[in-house]
């Protein structure tokens, strides 16, 4: 068996592939958090509990109405984001004109509400939630078996925050978008309806963290508490990139998982802290974050 | 006139907290006054000077985890272990702080947060907290070698000293020239600066006795409960003290202890009744906190009676 500092290739692969995996729920939640932020300036604490709804829509599809995963994965995000666009409506609008910090804490209230709610439906146990057939099993690549579930995590996650990087940056749309983030007064002078594209990009941001849930709900144990501990992870994910740019949160997400991967194998007692710890040092050289800028 | 009218209303809750423990389970009283304290040394550093820190159950946690250490395997007199889990509480306050105050806004929130993550899973795993069964079985003492303070209301008598001495030491610091810098620096921080003010400083200087006096409370509620658990440095907790001095009114001296008083007993009342309702109903009151109630309750009260009076209301 070949091996590298001392370590079998097949397990440092297969931490390898699993930190890609967990990088890729970083990446897609860090996007919508930074796709929210920059139009809203609200840091959304929900973030966590939606991506926790999208899981158990997904396992509560599968169970009471005999939907299918590829059903949840096309159903699932839009129910989340509609959601989240009754949320802005009805309570976040309000807020855009006070300090940033009570957007902060009514969103953590509402974490703690939708928590409470489908923790007194379904206990603090893990659902359990088969993979799809058609992404069951394994490629043998020679030196290792990649599952094929694990490849799908991070091609569709990739594909998904290239898309919405395209969107963004490449499409009229995104140039509105853009432009509304910069100075919304002035867009809103131009005609564009500003107060609309806060709502759909609340509803977009939210809808991301509800397809992360779905992606995540085979890969992981489907809990009510799957969300919160994630969440604060994701923050300090947020905080090393800088949420200045969408290829920079990308990046970020993918390489701080590989990182807790590599630490998995070689140092396990510190998986859990190592992204704090990189958070620390990023502060320390550079406060603003890798790609962010200091405003 | 109006401060003379303070002075006895402060007179008339210290006498009502004297003769509390006589119509109300003291341990209950107990536990509202060190949240009470965890509240108000919380409130100095969000209401007095803007800075939302979403980390201070580390704070908390970690005083009642080493002053436990201390009482329980060291042994120490109980003053001493009090005075231990401070310190601890008080470095790493330090530290957080130099840390945070690099960055403003919700970035300071997030990385205070997850500092306190990070504290959070060293406790899962040190082999001195005792994983997820917590600390337990913490001797009490005696104070000064003779008080036993295994009794509820010897106790009782020495948690409302130190919550007297820390909540006279907060009003002092809130109504100081160091508080006024405070209060500029959450009015209009680069005016502060430019006033020659070396804001950071102050900055820290106010994490670091918010955390100090945030430990003084841990390790109170440890001595009280004789335990200490993951749930005190866990995020929930941090979110508790947020919405305890939400609710009784940011930057106003008795909101954090009217809102600990809610919050504890509204918890207590709840707990056995509706399970993980309760959760659902802390979030709905933050969730109507923020929306319609952003001045807390004194902080209304104030403002009522302002507008009766026609007087400014005392801060």
């Amino acid at each position: 068996m070949t091996q590298i500092f001392g370590i079998p290739v097949q397990a440092l692969m297969g931490q390898l592939m699993l930190g890609l995996v967990n990088g890729s729920f970083y990446a897609v939640l860090s996007l919508g958090l930074a796709v929210i932020f920059g139009m809203l300036n609200i840091i959304n604490f929900a973030h966590g509990a939606l991506y926790m709804m999208g899981a158990m829509l997904a396992w509560m599809g599968m169970n009471y109405l005999g939907l299918g995963y590829w059903w949840a994965l096309l159903l699932a995000p839009p129910v989340v984001g509609l959601v989240g666009v009754i949320i802005e409506r009805s309570m976040l609008q309000w807020l855009y004109k006070l300090d940033h910090l009570y957007g902060l804490l009514l969103t953590f209230g509402l974490a703690l509400v939708l928590e409470g709610l489908f923790r007194s439906q379904y206990g603090v146990s893990g659902q359990p939630y088969s993979i799809p057939e058609e992404l069951s099993g394994a490629f043998n690549l020679g030196f290792m078996f990649l599952p094929k579930y694990r490849a799908w995590v991070i091609v569709s996650s990739l594909l998904v925050c290239f898309g919405t990087w395209f969107l963004i940056e490449k499409t009229r749309l995104g140039a509105y978008l853009r432009a509304a983030t910069e100075n919304p007064r002035l867009t809103q002078a131009f005609g564009i309806n500003v107060p609309l594209m806060v709502m759909l990009t609340y509803g977009f941001g939210v809808a991301l963290a509800g397809f992360a849930g779905v992606l995540a709900a085979p890969a992981l144990q489907v809990s009510p508490l799957m969300g919160s501990n994630l969440i604060i992870i994701v923050f300090a994910v947020v905080v090393i990139g800088g949420m200045g740019s969408i290829l920079g949160s990308i990046i970020t997400g993918l390489g701080l998982g590989v990182v807790e991967g590599l630490t998995k194998v070689f140092y396990p007692e510190a998986s859990s802290t190592v992204v704090f710890i990189i958070m620390v040092i990023v502060l320390l050289i550079r406060p603003a974050g890798l790609f962010g800028r200091e405003k | 006139m109006n401060k003379n009218l303070n002075l006895i209303g402060y007179g008339i809750g210290f006498v009502l907290l004297l003769i509390a423990p006589m119509v109300v389970y003291p341990v209950l009283v107990m536990k509202v006054l060190c949240y009470a304290l965890f509240a108000c040394a919380f409130n100095l550093l969000l209401g007095y000077t803007g800075l939302l820190s979403f980390g201070h159950a580390a704070f908390f946690g970690t005083s009642a985890y080493v002053a436990g250490h201390a009482l329980k395997v060291w042994g120490f007199p109980t003053e001493i272990g009090l005075l231990v889990g401070m310190l601890a509480s008080t470095a790493l306050g330090y530290v957080f702080g130099s840390l945070a105050i690099r960055r403003q806004g919700i970035y300071f929130a997030m990385v205070t947060l997850a500092l306190a993550q990070m504290i959070f899973f060293y406790f899962l795993q040190a082999p001195f907290t005792g994983g997820e069964d917590g600390l337990q079985g913490v001797p009490r003492g005696k104070l000064l070698g003779f008080i036993d303070l295994s009794d509820d209301h010897n106790l009782y008598y020495f948690v409302l000293a130190i919550f007297v001495f820390a909540f006279w030491l907060i009003y002092r610091t809130i109504h100081s020239p160091f508080g006024q810098i405070l209060k500029a620096i959450r009015e209009n921080e680069p005016r502060a600066i430019s006033l020659g003010y070396d804001v950071n400083k102050y900055k820290l200087l106010a994490f670091v006795l918010s955390a100090s006096l945030a430990g003084l409370a841990g390790a109170t509620k440890l001595l009280v409960f004789r335990f200490a658990t993951l749930s005190d440095a866990y995020w929930h907790t941090s979110g508790e003290v947020v919405l305890m001095t939400l609710l009784g009114g940011l930057g106003t001296v008795l909101g954090p202890v009217v809102g600990a008083g809610v919050i504890i007993t509204l918890q207590d009342e709840l707990s056995d009744k509706v399970g993980s309702w309760v959760t659902v109903i802390m979030g709905a009151i933050f969730v109507v906190c923020v929306l319609a109630f952003r001045r807390g309750i004194v902080g209304e009260i104030a403002a009522l009676l302002k507008r009766f009076s026609g007087k400014a209301p005392q801060r």
